[in-house]
């Protein structure tokens, strides 16, 4: 059977129709479900008309990258642990762009055959081989922070930026002169390039800024699959990939301005590298020294309040303390105690990272509040429970000009009646900068593994208590 | 009007569909949204299986195309099924 350009052409406008509204389905969780399943929808009616086209004559290649792909690719989704889940992205999106680098050459070495390049075709290509090798090279140095294979913090040296310009001019120049002249070193030459370039892009950029980091790569992701799609004359690609380039894009502003800082700070200035010369506020009220807690103490205070506010930070992914937290959430709701989740936009290593946390132990999405949602609600809660999180709650944010983290909007739990912070050290948090809630009279900081200190909270309410 | 610039009129056109309907996702599924646009980016397959399928293609060409068949498919596969997984997560009180 083979379909005419007509019908495939069709069939691919239907799929960008299922693929938007694949999207839209995830504006609430009640809808999200059916809106992938529309995405699988386009996906496989775009793959379909594709094969069935009369371009696609040759299946043996095909069948054998298919296959092998579709089992790889269940096993990971149906094995991978949640906490996983920014690393998965990100080695995802090095698939994606390595692939877009591929068919870009692999297109330019089917037109160079049968000798029907011309110079638009190129530079198009060429497009689609820079910004793929970015995103791979890029995504590659993002997995290996995330998975903990190298350092996450900042790797800095001097004249980095602009190297990094030089090698960014040298790829467009690469390849126009590509483009004019099918010189095969060109092509070569620019390909290496802005694979180093990926790399050195995303090495000074820290563990805390990966958020932004996965929705740039992301971003770029779909920019790698629309210049492909130009270089394809494709237009599915091409909406497709404007699709998710914008929305690994807005992801990428929305957690910039949630740290109050420009992507180009993110990008160019590695956060936590500077340390404060100056006497600051913190400085000052850390003389003050800190109250220590243990666990009853908490229990005294939870299991007779109103309302308890937790806010979970990475430290909650790091010790997997999402189910005895809903341990504890159900034990306190059985006494009539009103339990929420205060969620700070870049809380975690990915955007929505917490949510989906605490969605796999099972806590309904209702108890999971937004940061402006909540905020105004922190100053009616008896107790605030910090698991994990550090930065998202330092009132340094509101109060200390001199702190790099000035103008950060953040969760308001300083408010609260009473604060406790589960933590396992004093050491600040990834922007190396002190707390200063540790200090306020009525927080008190309950030291030790975030998840053995919940786990004692569980004992201690089912032991009946006071 | 060329091709190349009904192209364009596509990719603009499609920024500002991106635009809104992104702008419309809720906070708390961005981990699925970032899931689920890296499998619709799996779309690049379809580049894929032109490179590799067509019939005049020689063999290095079918061997960069098979790769990049092979990755997209992980993508397209483990991109849908994984945003599955943690969207059946997703749970009001009273299921």
């Amino acid at each position: 059977m083979e379909i005419s350009a007509n019908t495939q052409a069709v069939a691919y406008l239907i799929s960008a129709i299922l693929f938007i509204l694949a999207l839209k389905g995830l504006t609430h969780p009640a809808s999200a479900r059916r809106g992938n399943y529309l995405g699988m929808a386009g996906m496989a009616l775009a793959i379909f008309a594709t094969l069935l086209g009369n371009q696609v004559q040759s299946y043996g290649f095909i069948i054998a990258g298919v296959l092998p792909g579709a089992v790889i690719g269940t096993v990971i989704a149906a094995r991978v642990q949640m906490t996983a889940m920014p690393q998965l992205v990100a080695a995802l999106h090095s698939f994606v762009g390595m692939a877009a680098v591929l068919v870009a050459i692999g297109t330019y070495l089917n037109h160079d055959a049968a000798g029907t390049l011309n110079p638009v075709m190129m530079g198009e290509l060429s497009a689609g081989i820079i910004i793929g090798a970015i995103t791979f090279s890029g995504s590659v140095v993002a997995f290996a922070k995330l998975q903990g294979l190298v350092s996450g913090a900042p790797v800095k040296f001097k004249g980095q930026h602009m190297l990094n310009a030089a090698m960014a001019v040298a790829t467009v120049l690469l390849g126009i002169h590509f483009g004019m002249t099918e010189s095969m070193t060109s092509l070569v030459l620019m390909t290496l390039i802005a694979f180093v370039l990926g790399f050195t892009l995303i090495i000074p950029i820290g563990g805390a800024d990966m958020p932004v980091i996965i929705s740039m790569l992301n971003s770029y992701s779909g920019w790698a699959a629309a210049a492909t799609g130009f270089t394809l004359g494709n237009l599915l690609l091409i909406i497709v990939g404007a699709l998710v380039g914008f929305s690994g894009a807005i992801l990428s502003y929305i957690m910039c301005r949630a740290m109050n800082r420009s992507i180009i700070n993110v990008v160019f200035g590695g956060f936590g590298s500077e340390s404060g010369g100056d006497v600051s506020a913190a400085g000052q009220a850390a003389q003050k020294g800190v109250k220590s807690a243990s666990v009853d103490d908490a229990i005294y205070w939870m299991e007779d309040a109103n309302k308890v506010i937790i806010v979970p930070g990475y430290g909650m992914a790091v010790a997997q303390a999402q189910h005895a937290l809903k341990e504890v959430m159900d034990l306190l709701e059985a006494r009539d105690v009103s339990v929420k989740f205060a969620i700070h936009p870049v809380a975690g290593r990915m955007p929505g990272h917490m949510n989906v946390l605490l969605a796999e132990a099972d806590i309904p999405y209702d108890h999971v509040i937004e940061m402006d949602e909540i905020n105004s609600e922190f100053p009616t809660a008896d107790v605030t429970l910090v698991v994990g999180a550090n930065d998202v709650v330092n009132p340094a944010a509101k109060s200390d000009s001199s702190s790099p983290i000035y103008g950060m909007p953040i969760l308001e739990a300083a408010k609260s009646r009473q604060i406790y912070f589960l933590k396992r050290s004093m050491n600040p948090g990834y922007s190396g900068v002190d707390n200063l809630l540790f200090y306020q009279d009525n927080t008190s900081l309950i030291f030790g593994d975030a998840k053995e200190t919940i786990e004692g909270m569980v004992t201690a309410l089912k032991g009946g208590g006071h | 009007m060329p091709d190349t610039l009904v192209a364009l009129y596509v990719f603009v056109l499609s920024c500002f569909i991106g635009y809104w309907v992104i702008w419309g996702v809720t906070p708390s599924l961005h981990t699925p949204l970032v899931a689920l646009t890296n499998a619709i980016s799996g779309i690049i397959i379809v580049g894929a299986l032109l490179v590799t399928g067509l019939e005049s293609a020689g063999t290095a060409a079918e061997l960069f195309g098979f790769v990049a068949v092979l990755l997209a498919s992980i993508n397209v596969f483990g991109g849908f099924l994984v945003t599955n997984r943690m969207l059946a997560m997703f749970k009001k009180k009273d299921k």
